[in-house]
């Protein structure tokens, strides 16, 4: 694309952000796909997800064939970066955008790809995923949860747990044990594309630490699943499921794109500094907070400029995957302290909780219980710190 | 942003491998008891590759590069503990590229890019970081020349620098003025005790010493060069950190106890991760600071970039000095133990110029 082709569809993204935003539900919305506790705000996101899609603004570089736009990645990454500047809401199909959707694109069958793309794209099927087990947190190599093939079906049981969107999804993106024996546990698994609408798949919504439902324990017994939504060959799942962590991660490219989450960034919370009062002055005048504040600004600049550094081989020589590994352990470690920050910005207001009275109805109260998900989920931070000890530092094992 | 220069890159190669056969960490107590402030050879070595010369411009027998250019040099000796006066000379050097006359640069300049030593007296005793709070002052004498009098400290390699650059106040305002050292008795010049056993520190007293008035400096911009030396100091830092890092897994690698490396501990291990961001950390901050200064968008954000290098190394430097002690156990607490070199340079650099809290402090207004 030329630049002025670049500015004349930037402009255009913007015009019609700015028309159709969508104006203040009135009620509370999630900030990630992972916290839709409501029917209300779910419907609220579909709709605009499918509005965003009937634009063109979804899935812009996935082909025409299946529902996607056929246009340059550069286009979609230019609606996305939009968006997030103009604070729309989420997409809540993240999994199906971003992890299962490209997934299928590279190795699903022509019959899975006219199958599932479009409903994707336009919100018609959620998607979710079935990866982590009650027993076995981070250690998806050990999944438990059991597949038997009888006929050309395959009989399911166990349980699986974080399934965001449980109660709302048709599919799932399912990694299950279809054997146990092979020479180590990750032979035994298979990947399957599964249809969350059968007998015997129970998604039981779960209360979060924040009082509202975001995610559930998924039971299945006895679950009957046909034989041919299995991605790749039996045996094949730990692969397939380290492609999909590629995507999650952003390892590699492909994905629908779309606002994946109201990202919560330092300025917001120097916004909020500025307009939130401790003893009648603003808690930005106050030295201690401002100190403090100083703090996390560094630290959020800090980040930023550590992954600037990463990309020059020369200054990374000594621990080269040090920084890539430990963002998630950097970012969300920061975003629970920007949160719980926010909290002591509002003086006696810090104590209050989702309502009307509180600052911004309890966004950042609920923001800063829910910041845990990060720095438990995918992994706590004990264990990312166990985790560079050994393979960056080279220390022995715990 | 970051921006790697090609100088960076050629420099940070040949300065790591110079450092590290030069000033190999078994050697850092040799030469604090040698007492000396350098070791001839190694000064010329640095002279013919050029390095006292790496800001100046060609014209006054400079490479002509950058300051920031300078940036891996400080930091691979940083590293290896090494103190050398390049340091002092280095910013000595950019006191007079910035503020100097056309005179003053072409008889100094030329001098320092052939190894002539040098040294900025700017601290007074009161241990104010406000470079701007001076009571040296400098006099009108009837005759037409100044008088200069009063005290600086922790004068960098004061017993073989032959030019000082002082500050002092005039008028009010702080200027510049340059002093021979043969303008100076040796009982002015006293060796002071610092925490950092490596450092040649020195206390200055200047009692009516003549300045002519050639040897003031036309321009006085203090923050400049207390923005050059922080970004020097914070590279050194860097370097520290990264060797300190180095000297805790070491240890955590090889030391064993209830017969497991205390490596595998968590109590360990998780603060020694700590340390590793710590010093990712501030290597972006510096290298950054770098980019910022070469570029020379705006005085504010050059501030900004470099009192934030400070401010990350002097925090992240002390504690991983600190907790380098702690994780060698009874061994950490001996002076054979490299961790006490650590830390000990950990903190002189970290009260050079102002710790974190007063970079914090100054920060405030820059950001908000």
């Amino acid at each position: 694309m030329k630049p002025a082709e670049i500015d004349q569809f930037r402009a255009q993204v913007r015009a019609w952000l700015s028309d159709n935003k969508p104006a203040d539900p009135g009620f509370l919305l999630p900030e990630t796909f992972m916290e839709v506790g409501t029917d209300q705000q779910f419907e609220f996101l579909r709709d605009w997800q499918r509005k965003v899609f009937e634009a063109g603004y979804l899935g812009m570089s996935w082909p025409e064939a299946y529902g996607g736009g056929g246009q340059p990645q550069l286009m979609q990454e230019i609606v996305n970066q939009e968006m997030a500047a103009a604070r729309v809401p989420f997409v809540p199909n993240t999994i199906g955008l971003n992890w299962a959707g490209p997934l299928i694109l590279d190795m699903g069958s022509e019959a899975d790809k006219n199958r599932y793309i479009k409903n994707i794209l336009s919100a018609e099927d959620i998607w979710c995923q079935g990866f982590s087990e009650p027993d076995h947190g981070s250690d998806l190599g050990n999944a438990q949860v059991r597949a038997v093939k009888d006929g050309d079906e395959y009989v399911v049981n166990g349980s699986k747990i974080w399934t965001s969107l449980g109660s709302y999804a048709k599919y799932m993106i399912l990694i299950a044990r279809t054997s146990t024996e092979g020479p180590n546990k990750y032979a035994g698994l298979s990947f399957f594309l599964a249809p969350m609408n059968v007998t015997g798949i129970d998604p039981t919504p779960i209360k979060k630490l924040t009082g509202e439902y975001g995610f559930c324990q998924t039971y299945f017994d006895d679950a009957r699943i046909p034989a041919d939504c299995m991605l790749g060959q039996e045996g094949e799942g730990w692969s397939v499921a380290m492609k999909t962590l590629m995507f999650e991660r952003g390892a590699v490219g492909g994905q629908a794109g779309g606002l994946s989450m109201m990202d919560l960034n330092i300025n917001d919370i120097i916004e909020l500094a500025r307009r939130a009062t401790r003893n009648g002055r603003p808690a930005i005048d106050d030295p201690l907070t401002r100190d403090e504040l100083i703090k996390l600004v560094l630290e959020a600049r800090g980040n930023a400029l550590m992954g600037s550094k990463a990309k020059i081989p020369a200054l990374n020589q000594t621990y080269p995957t040090a920084v890539a590994m430990s963002s998630k352990l950097r970012g969300s470690e920061l975003k629970r302290k920007m949160t719980r920050f926010a909290l002591s910005l509002q003086g006696a207001n810090g104590a209050r909780y989702i309502s009307e009275q509180a600052m911004d109805g309890g966004k950042w109260q609920r923001s800063y219980l829910n910041s845990f998900s990060a720095t438990i989920g995918g992994g706590t931070s004990q264990i990312q710190k166990n985790i560079l000890g050994e393979r960056v530092l080279g220390l022995p094992k715990s | 942003m970051i921006v790697f220069s090609e100088e960076q890159a050629m420099l940070l190669d040949t300065a790591n491998e110079f450092c590290q056969n030069q000033a190999p960490r078994s050697a850092v107590r040799d030469v604090i008891n040698a007492g000396t402030a350098m070791d001839p050879l190694v000064w010329q070595t640095m002279v013919d590759l050029g390095w006292l010369g790496i800001s100046i411009p060609e014209g006054y027998g400079g490479l002509g590069m950058n300051l920031a250019d300078a940036v891996p040099i400080f930091e691979a000796m940083g590293r290896q503990l090494m103190d050398t006066p390049l340091l002092a000379t280095t910013l000595a050097a950019q006191v007079l590229i910035q503020d100097g006359s056309e005179d003053q640069k072409s008889t100094w300049l030329h001098k320092i890019s052939a190894g002539t030593i040098a040294s900025v007296a700017y601290q007074e005793s009161d241990g104010n970081w406000d470079l701007g709070a001076i009571d040296v002052a400098l006099t009108p004498q009837a005759s037409g020349g100044f008088t200069l009098s009063g005290t600086k400290i922790l004068v960098p390699d004061a017993e073989v620098a032959e030019l000082f650059i002082v500050s002092a106040r005039h008028e009010g305002r702080p200027v510049w003025c340059l002093v021979p050292s043969e303008s100076l008795g040796s009982s002015q010049v006293e060796r002071e005790t610092v925490i950092d056993e490596t450092r040649h520190s020195y206390c200055v007293r200047f009692s009516d010493v003549l300045v002519s008035p050639d040897d003031v400096l036309p321009q006085c911009h203090l923050l400049t060069f207390e923005m050059a030396s922080m970004m020097l100091i914070a590279a050194e830092m860097s370097g520290g950190l990264a060797g300190v890092l180095e000297v805790v897994v070491d240890y955590l690698n090889t030391r064993k106890q209830f017969d497991k490396l205390i490596g595998s501990y968590q109590a360990l291990k998780h603060p020694t991760v700590d340390m590793l961001l710590g010093s990712e950390l501030v290597r972006s901050t510096v290298y950054h600071a770098a980019t910022v200064w070469r570029e020379n968008k705006s005085a504010s954000a050059v501030e900004t970039a470099i009192r934030m290098a400070k401010c990350c190394a002097s925090e992240q430097f002390s504690e991983a000095g600190d907790r380098g002690i702690q994780f060698h156990g009874g061994f950490g607490f001996t002076y054979e133990c490299d961790a006490q070199l650590f830390l000990r340079r950990a903190l002189w650099s970290q009260y050079q110029l102002g710790d974190e809290r007063y970079q914090r402090q100054k920060m405030g207004s820059l950001l908000f």
